[in-house]
């Protein structure tokens, strides 16, 4: 893998040798010594337009877990928000010597543009651009359901037959767009449950199917249900009318949690507004993958970082996944 | 301007080959087998001569964006691309709100020498939508101002609307409208639609366009007033104008070269060469806009040339500025995607790039019958070629142009203004009326 822009592109294969990669990495890390030479004198730079501490901090982990030298870049407080442009940040990395740039900015598209320009040689790994993708974070819940599922005997298989939910502000989700891609590639099922206002106004090429109302969704005895947090601003542009209302409809409530599969699971990205889309009792239940979601999220992007920067040298002749037709 | 020059062997409108005597600034003759002591000869056998093309749309970015074009940069690329009238948009800095704006803009056009430039006026101060501009003075200066757009934004406000297309009624003036709702297109990055929805870009929805038109065409019924629509880019846009013409509504329209040929899927790399405002759309809206063209619900084909420096477009893409570069490749656009598609002759390409600008912008002495003594305005085309569109071809400042690397046909040969050469067998004059 050249690159990891987004899931729309990737292939099944490059998902499963992520997925059983990050498999790998999970086992190293339950010894006593979590740290691995393997990036050893590689340089990985956490490109940070936006403000997320929990994304970047866990490409952190990853980083430092596989020995690779971590610089953090925020935009603020940097030269970036001084108006310096994505063409001269991308250019100073290069001269410093990035291996490869963690991305995180708050343009859909972003990424790209910075792979694709020429104005650096790194890797770039999509760590979230704007309302497009976050690919890292559908790995790491596909990864999640996998171990869920199949255990110790995850490697190898992927989610075919398995349905998942995904609850909340689909409009404005790179977590639902990554997901959806990726899922559908792993042969999953999957449903959008939304307002009408927060589905985007066609999703007709979406490899996935609409509802409306979440107790249908519910009803429906989803493997997983993932629960996506909700941005109080969008109240302000109309998109529902009360907080109160969006937590009645599309909360996920004790009575939901009490209605849903008894063997489903409920999964959230984080951070989460508890008592909003998420209540306490399903937070906190043992059906809830939450902590495991970010203890897999060090071991995908473990795997992610590792095939970018040290599964090139190994196999050359990889296809590469991200590349591939624009259309 | 002694000069006399004899193109032998041109196909008028691209149909019989006749010669053209070209004599202090006009047509002196027309017709087979010409022939004048001491004219200088050229040959233009096979090459479809057009009245010189008349752009009612072009951002030219004097005074205040000069790193973006100038009226000289600007002018240049309109010859190169066969024109010799264009209409230069008021968003500048200063905006071209009052009658000492648009007449620096004149003369500005004048001391370039390439094209006849015709400033547009704005329809309100600052183009802000909120007071109507000095429109009688600027329709009496020297720059005879008769079209007004605050083209870059929509006059949204109703009332604005009304009273402006009423207003200018008096001069015989017309409104060009930015049909775009603000409200609906707030943050708008592309055409709303499947491929915005996978790339998470925010929509800008075809109703949003759809709608201000359906309102204009009601209003100008409602005052008896001239109604132009800019850039048309959806096929529901297309049936307004077509109910709102089969009424009798004194509406006109126009649309752009990259919305005859361009779509929505080109986004999908996020190269910012392709945002533009109004955006791309898909498949079907492009194929409504051509049959609207070919059947005469459009009127026009205009270039929304804008022109801007290289970091406005290589950056993210949100961050990037609107607009394209396409006075030069407008014609060979035209071509790939109308006539080499059978649905129009050239003798409707002289209609749609010529005499019909020139017709709605009220501008005399272009667009004019190619006979005798009329103004030698005129564009000699090879339309046989095909290659690779290049920055050679770009001959404005700016280089945001989504066709460089895709094939176009066509090559424009010789451009002359008022009898000037401006293009001489594909070179453009660095100094206009001085040929090599």
């Amino acid at each position: 893998m050249r690159h990891l822009l987004d899931t729309q592109t990737l292939s099944y294969d490059d998902a499963l040798r992520i997925l059983d990669v990050a498999e790998d990495m999970a086992d190293t890390q339950r010894r006593e010594v979590k740290k691995l030479p393997t990036l050893r004198g590689k340089t990985v730079v956490n490109l940070f337009f936006e403000d997320s501490t929990r994304t970047r901090i866990s490409f952190e982990a990853a980083a430092k877990r596989l020995s690779a030298d971590v610089i953090n870049f925020s935009a603020k407080g940097s030269s970036v928000s001084k108006g310096e442009s994505l063409q001269d940040t991308a250019q100073t990395l290069q001269a410093m010597g990035a291996d490869a740039v963690v991305i995180r900015h708050g343009s859909s598209g972003a990424p790209r543009t910075l792979a694709t320009s020429g104005w650096i040689s790194a890797g770039v790994v999509n760590a979230g651009d704007g309302t497009h993708e976050h690919p890292t974070q559908a790995l790491l819940d596909a990864f999640t359901i996998r171990k869920r599922r199949f255990g110790a005997d995850s490697r190898g298989r992927d989610l075919q037959g398995v349905s998942v939910a995904i609850v909340g502000d689909i409009l404005h989700s790179r977590v639902a767009r990554s997901n959806v891609w990726l899922l559908r590639t792993l042969g999953a099922e999957v449903t959008l449950v939304a307002p009408p206002t927060l589905v985007p106004q066609d999703v007709s090429t979406w490899p996935a199917r609409v509802v409306y109302d979440l107790d249908e969704a519910i009803a429906a005895g989803p493997d997983a249900l993932m629960m996506l947090r909700i941005q109080l601003e969008r109240m302000n542009a109309a998109y529902f009318p009360t907080e109160r209302e969006y937590s009645r409809r599309w909360g996920l409530d004790a009575a939901r949690l009490g209605a849903l599969r008894a063997d489903s699971i409920v999964m959230h990205p984080g951070p989460m507004n508890r008592g909003l889309e998420i209540s306490a009792e399903a937070a906190d239940s043992p059906r809830s993958t939450v902590l495991e979601q970010v203890a897999n999220g060090v071991s995908v992007r473990m795997a992610a970082l590792y095939l970018l920067l040290a599964g090139a040298e190994r196999d050359a002749d990889t296809t590469d996944a991200t590349e591939g037709s624009t259309r | 301007m002694n000069e006399v020059l004899l193109f032998r062997g041109a196909l008028v409108e691209g149909a019989g080959a006749a010669d053209v005597i070209v004599e202090d600034g006009v047509i002196a003759e027309i017709g087979p087998g010409l022939s004048r002591a001491g004219a200088t000869a050229i040959d233009v056998d096979g090459l479809v001569m057009l009245p010189g093309l008349v752009d009612l749309h072009t951002h030219l970015r004097e005074p205040g964006y000069e790193a973006s074009e100038t009226v000289l940069t600007g002018s240049r690329a309109a010859a190169a691309g066969g024109y010799t009238a264009v209409f230069a948009m008021p968003n500048t800095s200063p905006v071209a709100d009052t009658a000492g704006v648009v007449e620096q803009e004149l003369a500005l056009g004048e001391a370039a020498g390439y094209v006849t430039v015709q400033p547009i006026g704005a329809v309100t101060v600052g183009q802000k939508g909120e007071r109507l501009a000095e429109l009688g003075a600027m329709a009496d200066s020297r720059a005879r101002v008769r079209v007004f757009s605050d083209d870059g934004f929509c006059v949204w406000d109703p009332l604005i609307m009304r009273r402006a297309l009423e207003y200018v009624k008096a001069f015989d003036g017309v409104i060009a409208q930015h049909a775009q709702d603000p409200r609906l297109t707030e943050g708008a990055q592309m055409n709303e639609g499947s491929v915005s929805a996978e790339l998470g870009l925010a929509g800008w929805p075809a109703v949003a366009e759809e709608s201000i038109i359906a309102r204009d065409v009601l209003l100008a019924e409602h005052v008896g007033s001239r109604l132009h629509v800019c850039h048309l880019s959806t096929a529901g846009s297309v049936e307004i104008i077509r109910w709102a013409k089969k009424r009798g509504v004194d509406v006109t329209a126009e649309v752009t070269p990259h919305h005859l040929l361009l779509t929505d899927e080109l986004v999908r790399g996020y190269d910012a060469r392709y945002k533009v405002n109004p955006p791309l759309r898909r498949e079907e809206d492009v194929l409504a806009l051509r049959e609207a063209l070919a059947d005469g619900t459009i009127d026009i084909v205009a270039t929304d040339h804008a022109p801007h420096p290289a970091e406005a477009k290589s950056c993210e893409w949100s961050a990037a500025a609107n607009g394209m570069v396409g006075l030069e490749s407008a014609l060979r656009v035209v071509q790939q995607a109308m006539v080499d598609t059978g649905l129009i002759t050239w003798a409707d390409v002289a209609r749609i790039m010529s005499r019909e600008p020139a017709r709605i912008g009220r501008l005399a002495g272009h667009g004019t019958p190619l006979t005798e003594g009329h103004p030698a305005s005129l564009t000699f085309y090879d339309p046989s070629p095909r290659r690779e569109f290049t920055t050679a071809d770009l001959r404005g400042r700016s280089m945001n142009s989504p066709y460089l690397g895709r094939e176009l046909p066509g090559d424009v040969r010789w451009t002359l203004h008022r009898g000037v050469v401006t293009v001489a067998d594909g070179a453009v004059l660095d100094t206009p009326g001085v040929r090599a």
